[in-house]
């Protein structure tokens, strides 16, 4: 089977665009990963599209009818906050696969702003704020008050990770927010749901994202002087534990991803240079060092009160500021963390460079559950 | 549990089961195969796959706190601030809902701190046609 290989990713500069639609924004960032590989519309065999507010909606064939009706297949994805990876992951299938050695792999969303989770639909009353909370601060709250009662993890701590992002994010242009948020600042903020405050939310943003992918064949025949290789990709459910029903278990899903990931690309979390997780919220990133395996479990606390997973640091985590302070477009996220890694691998991240960027890991989870993590290499 | 007899309440979901006559209780449904306990009717079970081995079983009005959120933004009309809990029953199950009875306020919130179920009006919510609900909270045992 042949590798597969990034020739071109992008990322729009992610914002609030209300004078844009879902396929104008889409077709903006897949014009830019073209660009980016020398490529245009009609070198590409198939598209792969990420969309979640639209899902029903052909957003894959609407970009196309913006930047080229070539008459290629499209498959459209929905998979929650995984979509993006989604869609770039059956991309890679296709090329795995031998059918296709060009295509398109596109995540885009439009968000409202406000809070999102089950407003408590169904027949009956609402059953928000009386049958507990289904908002995604308050679950993805009680799952990192779980870490608290296995390892006596603080708030400051949870707090601490979204300085960290925001800082990494004044030095992406292409994040939604450039400013700093001192420890202070964060834990002062509005409390959303404890320990979650405002500033440990992610932010509700538009975005798009694209990348194209390639066979070894088409790599070559290109040039591979910034190609990167997709060393492993997987894709998980959640899978059976007490709990999820309840309360969704964000991390067996990530652990069974993260094991499968290291046996695909033959190496392990000590091997990785830096790493694009899915903070959601502050307290996820902290669960997903344990889980992704990037240290021992019940050291998460320490990681961060170290600076383990700064910029500069032994392993840092979400240099792009993260969906905490770069934004969260749900369907752009999976390729947007993508675009990020990749950056670092080429060389090209300017400010926020990881110096010597030789291996990437890119995590997402949809709640629901899907995971999918993304292993990238530098090739030269 | 007095209010609950209120006659022609609901139950806010299908597996609060309000027994004429009796208290009203939980009810689980139990795999006979591997023991996994789930709210709701179903037939196969989602931790070993058997297929019609689900039983009811009636769960525990006292458990355990697990984990927990104060949420303090809501959906518009929903009264914050307020306790989502998850609590583990005795025996078996887990379920989430508001902890009532305690200020929120993490000082006052210890993991494992012991719970009992109580059945209380659905906090006057009516669905479109009028009705009331009797709902489950938690409070401190
Ligand atoms: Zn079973």
């Amino acid at each position: 089977m042949s590798d597969v290989y990034i020739m071109g990713v992008d990322m729009i500069k992610f914002g609030r665009f209300p004078d844009k639609t879902v396929p104008q924004l889409g077709a903006q960032a897949a014009l830019m990963a073209l660009d980016d590989a020398g490529l245009t519309i009609h070198d590409m065999q198939a598209l792969y599209c990420g969309n979640l507010g639209q899902a029903n909606a052909m957003v894959g064939q609407r970009i196309l009818q913006e930047i080229g009706q070539t008459g290629i297949g499209v498959v459209n994805c929905a998979n929650a906050c995984a979509t993006g990876a989604t869609a770039f992951r059956e991309a890679w299938m296709s090329i795995k696969a031998g059918i296709n050695d060009v295509v398109l792999a596109v995540g885009v969303e439009q968000m409202g702003k406000g809070l999102l989770g089950g407003a408590g639909g169904g027949a009956g009353i609402p059953k928000e704020g009386l049958l507990g909370s289904g908002t995604m601060p308050a679950v993805f709250a009680e799952a990192g008050l779980e870490h608290s009662r296995k390892y006596g993890t603080t708030f400051e701590q949870f707090a601490k990770v979204s300085v960290k992002n925001h800082h990494h994010s004044t030095l992406n242009p292409k994040a939604m927010y450039q400013i700093e948020t001192p420890l202070d600042v964060v834990m002062n903020a509005e409390m959303i749901s404890y320990p979650n405050t405002k500033l440990m939310c992610s932010v509700n943003v538009d975005g798009a994202a694209a990348a194209v992918l390639v066979s070894e064949k088409k790599a070559r025949e290109l040039g591979m002087q910034r190609a990167v290789r997709v060393r492993a990709s997987i894709l998980t459910s959640d899978p059976y534990s007490d709990r999820d029903l309840v309360m969704p278990d964000v991390n067996a899903v990530t652990r069974k991803a993260a094991a499968e990931a290291w046996e695909m690309a033959g190496c392990g979390p000590d091997d990785i240079n830096l790493v694009e997780l899915h903070d959601c919220f502050a307290t996820a990133e902290i669960l997903h060092y344990e889980n992704l395996g990037l240290c021992k479990d019940g050291e998460a606390g320490r990681m961060i009160d170290e600076g383990e997973v700064a910029l500069g640091g032994r392993v840092p985590v979400n240099v792009s500021g993260g969906l905490l302070s770069k934004g969260h477009p749900l369907g752009a996220t999976g390729i947007a963390n993508i675009y990020e890694v990749s950056t670092h691998l080429r060389g090209e991240a300017g400010k926020r460079q990881v110096e010597g960027a030789k291996l990437g890991l890119t995590h997402v989870i949809g709640l629901g559950s899907a995971c999918a993590i993304h292993v990238l290499e530098k090739v030269s | 549990m007095s209010e609950a007899a209120v006659a022609g309440s609901l139950p806010v979901v299908d597996w609060l089961k309000l027994p004429e006559g009796e208290d009203p209780y939980l009810e689980g449904h139990k795999c006979g195969d591997c023991g996994a306990i789930f709210l709701g009717v179903r037939s196969v079970c989602s931790k070993c796959g058997a297929r019609d081995k689900l039983a009811p079983t009636k769960l525990a009005n006292k458990g355990k706190l697990y984990s927990y959120s104060i949420v303090y933004r809501s959906f518009p009309g929903i009264e914050v601030p307020y306790i989502s809990a998850v609590v583990d029953l005795e025996g078996g199950g887990t379920i989430k809902g508001n902890l009532i009875g305690v200020e929120p306020d993490p000082e006052n919130l210890k993991f494992d701190m012991p719970v009992e179920v109580v059945y209380r009006d659905a906090l006057g919510r009516k669905d479109a046609d009028g009705n009331s609900y009797i709902s489950y909270f938690f409070q401190p045992a």
